[in-house]
């Protein structure tokens, strides 16, 4: 085990596979002379030469098809959005080309792509630089969507990302790029797409959360671990496929279920499993599902603003509470 | 480009009947979709067979064709047999998309054609993206792209062109101009109506040529792409042509005049070989009406084919979303 950054990680599940595979390459705005605008790709173009590390230029629609052409006759792009924000501008490549290529030519073509990015808020970034698109990515059928939270659960399937036949989103964050954690050294450790994991082991109540809010929602584990209230805390990792047995099962054992995304609560993520524990897990519910989102506005500047506007350590403790009968 | 490549009789029969059975066949279809043996939406290549006759006979059969929804015929040229172009039209699991693409997603790994694609100037830079393929491996081969005359002025085409430029890659952008953008005159709606001065943008190669004309199409495809595999870099071309039917076979066409419609069908593409054939003493009026017979069978066939083939099982509606691993 090695301790590394989330970029690290990253970094290095991208040299990993690109030392495995002469197929893989890698391309978007500033990931060769620049390292990438948050240093993700460090030291890849002086390892791999610019025919396999490309500056783009600012044309996400434009670089996005490049790849999903390329993929679609063999080669295996990672398309780096700078944020996801901008991976906006590419969403006709995604949603139109990527998505649908392997179904409407009855098979024939398949489109082995990656494309990767900061998602969400990170910081007084404003509005246009503040937005999650899982809800938007997770409704295509066709999309293969990864959020992670922390380094090893990074590289691991960011590496099984690059290895799949799928177009596959991966939603990273600005703010935990920093954040350090145990990494397996083995340049074969790969995480299953689709494979959730328990990220903290109790009884009372289930909270389901991914991406970096993960980290507020540990937070919140700690103060209501102190108040006696134990949480059950499942990370899918992978929003589609969707590894619902894992959830069923812990919400079958605590009975109560909390939601956490940061995602605006209309026919977001959360609203969708949601609904899957209705469905399936009815009578096992000793309470409503509860849901701790982003507020329905755009995301804000000014810092206060912006803090009320996220999921918060005290919004979380909150619903658990209320699932719980407990305010 | 003033140079002209003589054309074998050989050749020039072929360019007649491959012109012809794509005439034939798409009046077919029209017939077809009339009779309402299929629906959804049907974009007619009538008038214009000469560009893809053109530009097939001066590819490879390793080069890659990519196109917009207008794209029956030019999947037909890349090699898909069009019995299963028209078995994908009545939506068969013979089909070259069996059966779940339809008119405009034509698809063939097999002949590298690379679809049939419905959002307008979204194949553009799926294109660069398989000349940065060929780039990549050191192949020699090329990528048609074909364009409407429309989808010039989507951005993505330009965001495209730069890239193709940039990294000199070997990309043929085919602009078929047959002036109207569904029932938009072009120039009701670009600055420079003149569209291979894009190019000039990109510092890229370019020219306009007659694409009524199938030895002039193929004259200066083959010299551009024979150049191309050598010296990779992006080239537009420009190709002046006419669609005589609507944009859609519901389109009723109010936005143009008759006359124009018939001035631009004496410059008709069989009728310009036609005279050709006869003047070359290559053939006379009695074949041309018997291939004529003999294609129409062929295409007859073809929607036999398409008639008399299964549709696809229920089970194909959840297959092919992901790859089944």
């Amino acid at each position: 085990m090695a301790i590394l950054t989330f970029r690290e990680a990253l970094g290095q599940a991208m040299d990993e596979e690109m030392a495995r595979d002469p197929d893989v390459f890698l391309m978007g705005e500033e990931v060769a002379q620049y390292d990438g605008a948050y240093k993700v790709s460090k030291g890849l173009l002086q390892k791999y030469g610019p025919k396999r590390v490309i500056d783009s230029p600012i044309s996400e629609a434009g670089f996005a098809g490049l790849g999903i052409g390329a993929a679609m006759v063999g080669l295996k792009p990672i398309i780096e959005m700078m944020t996801w924000n901008f991976g906006i501008q590419a969403l006709d490549q995604i949603i139109n080309h990527a998505a649908k290529m392997h179904y409407m030519s009855g098979g024939q073509f398949t489109v082995p792509i990656v494309f990767r990015g900061p998602n969400g808020a990170a910081h007084m970034l404003g509005s246009q630089h503040s937005q999650n698109l899982d809800p938007i990515l997770t409704h295509i059928p066709g999309l293969k969507v990864i959020s992670v939270a922390t380094p090893a659960d990074g590289k691991g399937l960011l590496k099984a990302a690059i290895r799949d036949p799928n177009p596959v989103i991966f939603l990273e964050s600005e703010m935990i790029y920093g954040m350090k954690g145990e990494v397996p050294d083995d340049p074969d450790f790969i995480l299953p797409i689709g494979v959730g994991e328990r990220k903290r082991t109790g009884s009372d109540v289930t909270i389901i959360t991914w991406g970096k809010i993960l980290h507020t929602a540990m937070e919140a584990c700690a103060v209501l671990a102190k108040e006696g209230i134990e949480v059950d805390l499942i990370d899918p990792r992978t929003l589609v496929p969707l590894d619902e047995a894992l959830l069923f099962e812990s919400v079958r054992k605590t009975h109560r279920v909390v939601i956490v995304e940061e995602n605006w609560p209309f026919s977001s993520v959360g609203s969708h499993i949601s609904d899957r524990i209705q469905s399936e897990c009815f009578d096992d519910m000793d309470a409503p599902v509860a849901r701790v989102c982003q507020e329905p506005v755009p995301v804000p500047y000014a810092e206060h603003l912006e803090e009320r506007a996220l999921p918060s350590v005290a919004r979380i403790v909150e619903a658990v509470k209320r699932v719980c009968y407990r305010s | 480009m003033k140079k002209k490549q003589s054309h074998s009789p050989d050749q020039l029969l072929s360019f007649y009947k491959e012109m012809l059975t794509y005439r034939r066949f798409e009046e077919r279809v029209n017939l077809a979709y009339t009779q309402q043996k299929f629906s959804g939406f049907c974009h007619l290549h009538i008038g214009q067979e000469a560009v893809c006759v053109g530009v097939q006979a001066a590819l490879q059969a390793d080069d890659y064709v990519i196109a917009g929804y207008r794209s029956h015929t030019l999947a037909i040229a890349k090699g898909i047999p069009a019995r299963e172009v028209f078995a994908e039209l009545f939506g068969k699991v013979t089909g070259c998309s069996r059966g779940k693409g339809g008119s405009m997603h034509m698809f063939s790994k097999t002949h590298r054609f690379l679809g049939g694609h419905g959002i307008v100037g979204g194949q553009a830079p799926l294109a660069v993206g398989v000349g940065f393929a060929i780039q990549y491996r050191g192949e020699s081969n090329v990528i048609v792209c074909y364009l409407g005359d429309a989808a010039m002025n989507q951005g993505q085409v330009f965001e495209a062109m730069n890239m193709a430029a940039t990294w000199k890659l070997p990309v043929l952008f085919l602009v078929e101009n047959n002036r109207y953008g569904m029932g938009t005159d072009i120039r009701r709606t670009t600055s420079v109506d003149q569209l291979s001065k894009r190019a000039l943008a990109f510092d890229m190669a370019n020219s306009e040529i007659d694409g009524m004309n199938v030895i002039t199409v193929h004259n200066h495809v083959n010299e551009i792409v024979t150049n191309m595999r050598k010296h990779p870099a992006p080239y537009l071309l420009e190709v002046m042509t006419y669609r005589y039917k609507g944009h859609s076979v519901s389109d009723p066409g109010a936005y143009r005049t008759k006359e124009e419609v018939l001035e631009y069908q004496k410059q008709d593409p069989l009728l310009q070989l036609a005279a050709v054939l006869k003047d070359q003493k290559l053939a006379t009026e009695k074949e041309l009406i018997e291939w004529d017979e003999t294609i129409r069978e062929e295409v007859k066939e073809a929607e036999r084919f398409a008639d008399e083939s299964p549709i696809p099982d229920l089970s194909e509606l959840w297959k092919h979303v992901l790859v089944e691993e």
